[in-house]
């Protein structure tokens, strides 16, 4: 095959973790199962067990982020494995070193496992194709391309809420437009089988032909939330607001900001996600966010339980 | 060949560990076969306490070859492990690493009083120091094939044997 998906190996075993887009029902569903068992794990009084013990992984994160960066660090250090965090904006590259010269450097000291956070669109996917083929990649944030495993622990805490994924209408509410995050969950949702997804937000930050993406657009919070079970915020970055896309984060948080009055359009029972970190009184109420309704603190310990999972399917898909 | 009545074997099994019901164990069950025998043992024993469900994939010992276990299930302990008596269970004894694997994830809850065994079937071929303190039937087989324990919907039990190399 030609085309092959270049996540997966001949067999379709994940090899590598990029992007949501094209991987299977199957092998998103055998994430989040493997996840449920990690949970578990992490309720114990030992949080540690020894599946990935002597394998070496490297934290490359070109830009900062302390958040996904701890949480991939917790999760390899419960597995047991070794990590080593780089932090490259003040280290080789900013010496004039390439992307693939640090790369095969950290090779060369017997890396198993590289996750990977790049201001650019297919940073990881260019590690990937470049590692031997004993290297696993995952993408942990690109430019505005990809974050699958922000969407992995998203449907994971779905899942575990919700428990089905085919009877949901899903609402992603917020920045579409330069979100890595949205781009996931779309894929992720759409082929877990949810049969709605909306996407609501003002013209300006939405993509060209984001239809194409087989969602819903709405521009108006109280038609885009009707009947809606999951509710996903989107942060909204500092530098939109100062940028041509908004005109100020009052006026956005008066339109789009989730208060109690507008999460009631929903249905009753509906859920709010957030990936983080809030502006609280920008895309969300602080009432919403410490709300009955707000699972949003479940969503981080499951991220950790989630990046488990993917770490020790990958270490344990060897070619 | 002929497989012996894994009934006969259960109710075996059952027999030898009720001649020390007064011991007070706490039952935690292998995935998958280890947990029918629990549950039925639980049922039949009358035992108070909630049973345990342990399963052994992130502890396995050849993660390294063949990765991760296609379908891990939730271990699952609902009382502490910690000072208890504990009694395992596990279908089919054979090389000992499972039990292996179970010790070393039981310790991970806390420190108990004692672990012991029970197993459906001792197959015999250990590669490890461990032995069951109760044992349903043994029997010898070639090392090429794979014994199964099946529960159909009447959760009645039954042994499969089948070559090792091959899907079944």
């Amino acid at each position: 095959m030609i085309n092959r998906n270049p996540q997966l190996d001949e067999h379709g075993a994940l090899q590598h973790l990029l992007t949501t887009e094209g991987l299977p029902a199957s092998v998103l569903l055998h994430i989040l199962d493997t996840a449920e068992s990690f949970v578990g794990v992490t309720e114990r009084d030992v949080k540690k067990i020894p599946l990935l013990r002597g394998k070496s992984i490297f934290n490359l994160f070109f830009e900062p982020s302390t958040r996904t960066r701890t949480t991939f660090e917790i999760a390899a250090k419960r597995l047991s494995a070794d990590v080593f965090n780089l932090n490259i904006a003040v280290s080789a590259q900013s010496k004039g070193e390439t992307l693939l010269d640090t790369v095969n450097n950290l090779s060369a000291m017997n890396a198993d496992m590289f996750v990977v956070r790049h201001s650019q669109s297919g940073a990881a996917h260019l590690i990937a194709k470049h590692v031997q083929p004993d290297i696993h990649v995952i993408n942990a944030g690109d430019g505005s391309h990809a974050h699958p495993t922000q969407a992995l622990l998203d449907m994971f805490t779905i899942r575990r809420f919700k428990q089905d994924f085919r009877n949901l209408r899903v609402a992603i509410i917020g920045d579409i437009l330069h979100s890595r995050v949205a781009r996931s969950q779309i894929h992720a949702l759409t082929t877990l089988g949810v049969p709605e997804v909306r996407v609501i937000a003002p013209k300006t930050l939405l993509p060209k032909m984001v239809e194409r993406l087989g969602v819903h657009v709405y521009h108006d919070m109280a038609k885009g939330l009707k009947d809606i079970d999951v509710l996903m915020m989107l942060r909204l970055q500092n530098e939109r607001m100062k940028g041509a896309n908004l005109p100020s984060p009052e006026e956005y948080f008066k339109y789009y900001g989730l208060t109690p009055e507008k999460l009631s359009l929903a249905r009753r029972d509906a859920i709010v996600m957030h990936p983080g970190p809030m502006n609280r009184g920008v895309e969300i109420d602080s009432e919403v966010a410490d709300g009955k309704q707000s699972v949003i603190l479940p969503q981080v310990t499951f991220g950790i339980a989630v990046r488990m999972a993917v770490m020790s399917i990958l270490a344990g898909n060897q070619v | 060949m002929p497989l012996p009545d894994a009934e006969a074997a259960f109710e075996s099994l059952a027999k030898k560990i009720q001649a020390d019901a007064d011991r007070d164990f706490s039952l935690i069950g292998i995935h998958t076969g280890g947990v029918w025998l629990a549950e039925r043992l639980h049922q039949e024993l009358g035992i108070k306490q909630p049973l345990g469900t342990l399963d052994v994939a992130f502890y396995r010992d050849d993660f390294d070859k063949i990765g991760l276990h296609p379908q891990v299930k939730p271990s699952e302990i609902p009382f502490a492990v910690e000072g208890a008596h504990i009694l395992l269970l596990d279908d089919v004894l054979q090389t000992g690493r499972t039990i292996r694997a179970a010790i070393n994830e039981l310790f991970d809850y806390g420190r108990p009083a004692s672990i012991s065994l029970a197993a459906l079937v001792d197959r015999g071929g250990r590669e490890l120091p461990i032995a069951a303190q109760y044992t349903g039937i043994t029997l010898e087989l070639p090392a090429d094939k794979m014994l199964e324990l099946r529960r159909d919907e009447n959760g009645k039990l039954s042994f499969h044997l089948y070559d090792k190399n091959l899907p079944e």
